[in-house]
């Protein structure tokens, strides 16, 4: 047992530290820090300065421009790369459509859309959830017939994030209705410029544009576009959906916006003091710290587990829940600490080229915004109650 | 005791249900929010031509000198239709300080137009270094001639953008913390010096930072004794707690109504998800939630016009911790048990969410109402 990170380990750390110096630009760093929207051009020139380094598919073999990174380099990256304030990397094309590829694609399909992952002109888009089918997925409608060398598609999919900015959008659809339902889907890929596809914003409750309804009607998707065996998509999904949780315990996330918090509740004033050094508030912030430390070992120990270039299973949904409640935690505690100021909404500010006052300096707005935006967290990826429903089963024999 | 409405109680609430039954449907309160004003000028007119505006004021001014129940009875359903207009902040809040502060010819003045909804009260107590306590003003009122100037900063002033009327805290001695010294002042918003920075709300609404460059009043300015306002403002706000308890009680009403229907129609996995036990059991503590937060309302409304005492300042900080617990635990339950249809803007879940979770940052936190209540606990 040693808890400390090795020479390597910390000349790793030495290495981030000195390309996010160097690299990351101020304007991009500054809006995520500052919680204000980011457009699609700062994704896309981060993702260009991370993809020169080498550093941008975590997930891939080698051979394909992935970078092997141990578990706990992986951990470092999360850490100091949320530290910096580096975007969220949009995770459908790298981290999820990626690995389904690389595992069950053909050749071809590893030729012709893993590049343009890496060279970020593809934007992917995840096409899983339909209005009936949230929790249960395998419920899903969206109908894809074959058509001679095409699929016919007709249907509807929700919640589809960044849509909007999306070329490309990877698909379950039901292939086969004479079968139990998990085994009639098929995993497809979908140009999102292909005639009879609409997208129409859906907006969050803090009015913000992020997630989209996809409409298909009489798509036709050529099928080379089937990755692996047509009716078989249900196992591609599964296996993808593990990989999607594991990013969700959001450990760096939870670090940097700890941090955030510190540091308003070392500016903000209750009788006089710095709410820091207010006793009930600082133990509230105390207390999220004390549980985010544990989550973070458990974190390392989980993934540690698995080195060998594995997916944590069922762990990854314990990881889920904890880590997204301990986010939701700290949200909360930031919209706390701006008092009355939680109240007014100056949705300007939101923007990183508002030029106006700041109605308090602590711009203020987003960090409401993101208390209720953040409600999704335990929603999406699989809501935190079907992840426990997966640990009881898959961990507790019950 | 007895816990049920009087009769006259029950038609005064059953007439503002109606009412806003019949003016107020969600989608019209989408677009209310979205005029310059943030609510419905129509609908103001009509709780004012109802008599509903002139509720807690007395019979020469169209009232009946309503209580804590009777206001309690007006908030509720208000709060059912998550309504936008300045009740609170015009007739409870702004009437109230200007009844119990206001020498007879600044009553003569302001009240009439208060109680018939013609003049909008907005009230500013708290400033931005602050925290809730409103005792802590830095704002200054300097005498100067006959009158006072004023300056310093209140710090969201709901329906202050449109009030005819802004009614404000400064000091007139002291040190900042000091309750001592503190002066209320009837101020137009118009007035040479008053800079209000509008703003929407996260709720909907609307509602404005006050700044005070060098603002001169007369004498006739002042409510009540110089200095001396900390009492009233105490007072007053509150009647405002009670009323702001019932007003998120009809909220809670509507939000766990909202869910529990959507348990029963949603269906996953083949059946309605309130099938699942994880969900049924999380509804029933949204229910008693609830029903916590209907009995320290009432609490509250009975307490709301009672005579200044510990008890009364205890049950007040009592009620409105529970209140923003439960409002919290309604709206972050409530839109998790929807799955991913409770946090979008064309669902009326998620301003129900918003509009419980802003109440806890009005007129107090949980942990300043904890921490008000503790300084205030009895030995046995
Ligand atoms: C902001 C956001 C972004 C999203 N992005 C995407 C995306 O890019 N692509 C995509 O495909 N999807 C996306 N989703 C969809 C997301 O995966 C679904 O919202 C999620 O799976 C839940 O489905 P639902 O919303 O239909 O809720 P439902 O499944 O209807 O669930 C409602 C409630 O019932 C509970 N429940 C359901 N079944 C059970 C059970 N068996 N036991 C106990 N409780 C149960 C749920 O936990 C939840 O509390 C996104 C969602 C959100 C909110
Ligand atoms: C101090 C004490 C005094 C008692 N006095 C009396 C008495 O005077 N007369 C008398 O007749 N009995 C008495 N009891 C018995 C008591 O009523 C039972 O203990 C109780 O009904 C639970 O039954 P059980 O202990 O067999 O637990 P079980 O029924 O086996 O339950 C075990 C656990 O499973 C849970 N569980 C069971 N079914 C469900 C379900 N459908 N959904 C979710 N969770 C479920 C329970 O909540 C519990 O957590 C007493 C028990 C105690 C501990």
């Amino acid at each position: 047992m040693n808890m400390n990170y090795t020479a390597e380990e910390l000349a790793f750390r030495d290495e981030v530290r000195a390309f996010l110096d160097e690299k990351l630009p101020a304007d991009i760093a500054a809006k995520v820090k500052g919680f204000r929207r980011l457009t699609k051009e700062d994704h896309q020139r981060w993702q260009k300065i991370l993809s020169e380094q080498g550093w941008y598919a975590t997930h891939w073999p080698e051979e394909y421009g992935g970078v092997k990174w141990t578990p706990v380099q992986k951990h470092i990256w999360d850490e100091e790369s949320c530290a910096y304030g580096v975007p969220r990397s949009i995770p459908f094309g790298v981290n999820m459509v990626a690995p389904v590829i690389i595992k069950f694609g053909n050749e071809e399909q590893k030729q012709q859309y893993l590049p343009r992952i890496l060279s970020g002109e593809d934007w992917w888009c995840q096409g899983y959830s339909e209005p009936g089918a949230g929790s249960d997925l395998a419920s899903l409608k969206t109908r894809a017939v074959r058509d001679g060398d095409h699929y016919i598609v007709n249907g509807q999919k929700t919640w589809t994030t960044l849509g909007q900015h999306a070329n490309m959008i990877f698909c379950l659809v039901r292939t086969n209705t004479e079968v139990k339902a998990q085994e009639g889907i098929s995993f497809l890929l979908i140009d999102m410029n292909t005639p009879g596809i609409t997208v129409r914003p859906i907006i969050t409750l803090d009015g913000e544009h992020e997630v989209n309804e996809v409409f298909f009607e009489d798509v036709k998707v050529p099928v080379e576009n089937l990755v692996g065996e047509e009716d078989k998509g249900w196992t591609y999904a599964k296996y993808l959906l593990t990989y999607e949780r594991t990013g969700l315990a959001g450990i760096g996330l939870s670090k940097a916006a700890l941090s955030h918090l510190k540091q308003l509740a070392s500016r903000r004033l209750k009788n006089g003091k710095p709410l820091l050094e207010d006793p009930t508030f600082s133990q509230r912030i105390a207390q999220v710290e004390i549980d985010l430390m544990a989550a973070s070992i458990s974190n390392l120990r989980i993934i540690a587990a698995v080195e060998g270039g594995g997916v944590p299973g069922a762990e990854s949904s314990m990881l889920k829940v904890k880590g997204t409640e301990i986010r939701q935690a700290i949200n909360d505690l930031a919209r706390r600490a701006l008092g009355p100021y939680a109240i007014p909404f100056v949705e300007e500010e939101m923007s990183y080229d508002y030029e106006g006052d700041f109605l308090s300096d602590e711009n203020a707005a987003p960090l409401s915004s993101q208390y209720f935006n953040n409600r999704k967290l335990s929603i999406f990826g699989g809501s935190n109650e079907i992840q426990k429903n997966i640990v009881s089963k898959m961990i507790l024999g019950l | 005791m007895d816990f049920t409405l009087s009769e006259e109680q029950q038609m005064l609430q059953d007439t503002v249900a109606r009412l806003v039954r019949g003016e107020y449907s969600f989608e019209k309160r989408l677009e209310f929010s979205e005029t310059e004003l943030g609510f419905s000028e129509d609908f103001w007119k009509q709780l004012g031509e109802l008599g509903l505006t002139a509720v807690p004021f007395p019979e020469e001014l169209g009232g009946f000198g309503g209580g804590g129940v009777e206001i309690q009875s007006v908030m509720t359903e208000l709060g059912r239709g998550l309504c936008l207009e300045p009740y609170l902040q015009s007739v409870v809040l702004g009437g109230g300080i200007l009844s119990q502060a206001g020498n007879d010819e600044q009553k003569e003045k302001y009240l009439a137009g208060v109680a018939s909804g013609e003049l909008k009260v907005a009230v500013g107590l708290q400033e931005p270094q602050a925290f809730y306590n409103q005792n802590e003003v830095a704002s200054k009122a300097e005498k100067s001639g006959d009158g006072y100037t004023l300056s310093g900063r209140k710090a969201v002033v709901i329906g202050g953008h449109c009030a005819d009327l802004i009614i404000v805290s400064a000091r007139t001695s002291g040190d900042v913390n000091d309750a001592d010294g503190i002066s209320l002042f009837a101020i137009d918003p118009n007035a040479e010096g008053v800079e209000r920075r509008t703003y929407p709300t996260v709720d909907g609404a609307k509602g404005c930072d006050v700044v005070l460059n060098n603002v001169q009043v007369g004498a006739d300015a002042l409510l009540g004794e110089e200095g001396k306002a900390a009492d009233v403002i105490e007072y007053q706000t509150g009647r405002a707690i009670a009323a702001l308890c019932a007003e998120a009680v009809g909220c809670m009403e509507e939000a766990n109504e909202l869910t529990l229907e959507y348990l029963k129609q949603r269906k996953q996995f083949g059946v309605p998800i309130g099938k699942f036990q994880v969900l049924q059991h999380r509804m029933v503590d949204m229910m008693s939630e609830l029903e916590q937060a209907r009995s320290m309302a009432i609490l509250a409304a009975s307490y709301a016009d009672a005579e200044q005492s510990d008890e009364r300042r205890r049950t007040l900080a009592a009620a409105k911790n529970v209140i923003n617990r439960a409002g919290q635990f309604i709206s972050e339950k409530g839109i998790q048990s929807h799955g991913g249809i409770g946090m979008t803007w064309e669902y009326s879940f998620a301003h129900y969410a918003k509009r419980l979770v802003m109440i806890g940052h009005q007129l107090g936190d949980d942990d300043f109402h904890l921490e008000r209540y503790a300084s205030l606990l009895q030995a046995s």
